[in-house]
């Protein structure tokens, strides 16, 4: 069983590399059971999103 | 000398300069055929746009958060105006402005990080912040602790065009120390992969994913206390 803090590396690491197989499916069912984590997860994909922003991208 | 204001920050143009972004500006409007002693008219046309003004703004701002060094930001943000103007022809019809002399602008930084790793004063040592922040979230079972859990940040996006939102993240970056916000900037500014982050600062590429974990996690947590909590 997953924990949070190894969650929140998963979720780092997952912006870096392909996680494998395991740590996926591990992943997702941490995900499902952790409102946490899922918010988390949620704050990762939007700071990636924020710095897009000031590289140029994103432009509106 | 002009005072540019953006985001409450001050730009100082000086008149060397003024002339090159409105060369610039010139180029962009597919106005090649004008003579040079349009100067004066073209300066005016300039500060009536407003893209340019915030195009240079937002590079500036871009060059100081990986510099940390405001007249080396000045230097690389009008080199890569000069190069833009130089290849002005290659460059019309060709490629959004905007994404192209950013492109531009990211090389040259890159550039100056190259210089400086390779100085043996500065080069990268590993990181030597200690995780105790980020470990007291969790409980001894590696849980989060009822407090200090994720909460949920709504439509976060919604604070893109938030002026506040970008200077509480602009303090949020400047926070982190100096190793970690390199590796954090090429990734995720510049856009590089972790494996070239390695190559060019000489660190593994697990040491690479660490850093990046913690330097994400300290980025939410400043937001979390500095932008969601005092809203």
């Amino acid at each position: 069983m997953l924990t949070c803090k190894h969650a929140t590396k998963l979720m780092s690491q997952s912006q870096d590399r392909p996680l494998e197989l395991k740590e996926r499916v591990s992943l997702k069912f941490h995900l499902m059971m952790c409102s946490g984590c899922t918010n988390y997860n949620k704050q990762m994909e939007f700071i990636r999103k924020a710095c897009l922003r000031i590289g140029g991208g994103g432009v509106e | 000398m002009i005072v540019l204001t953006h985001k409450s920050h001050k730009y100082r143009l000086t008149p060397d300069w003024v002339t090159v972004v409105a060369i610039i500006s010139r180029g962009l409007k597919g106005m090649k055929n004008r003579t040079d002693g349009a100067v004066a008219d073209e300066v005016t046309e300039l500060f009536s746009d407003a893209n340019i003004v915030t195009l240079r703004a937002e590079m500036l701002r871009f060059a100081t958060l990986q510099l940390r060094d405001a007249s080396m930001a000045e230097d690389a943000v009008q080199e890569a105006l000069i190069a833009a103007h130089t290849a002005k022809d290659r460059f019309e019809g060709r490629a959004q402005l905007k994404t192209w002399v950013f492109s531009i602008l990211r090389n040259k930084i890159i550039d100056i990080i190259r210089e400086r790793t390779r100085r043996p004063t500065q080069s990268m040592t590993h990181e030597d912040g200690s995780d105790d922040e980020l470990n007291e979230l969790f409980d001894e079972n590696g849980y989060w602790r009822k407090e200090d859990k994720p909460s949920d940040w709504g439509q976060p996006e919604l604070a893109f065009s938030n002026d506040q939102f970008w200077q509480v993240f602009d303090i949020c970056l400047n926070a982190m120390k100096e190793n970690i916000a390199r590796v954090f900037m090429m990734r995720e500014i510049m856009g590089l992969d972790t494996a070239e982050i390695c190559t060019e600062l000489a660190i593994s590429e697990s040491n690479c994913w660490v850093i990046l974990h913690r330097a994400r996690a300290r980025l939410r947590l400043c937001l979390e206390d500095k932008w969601i909590r005092s809203e």
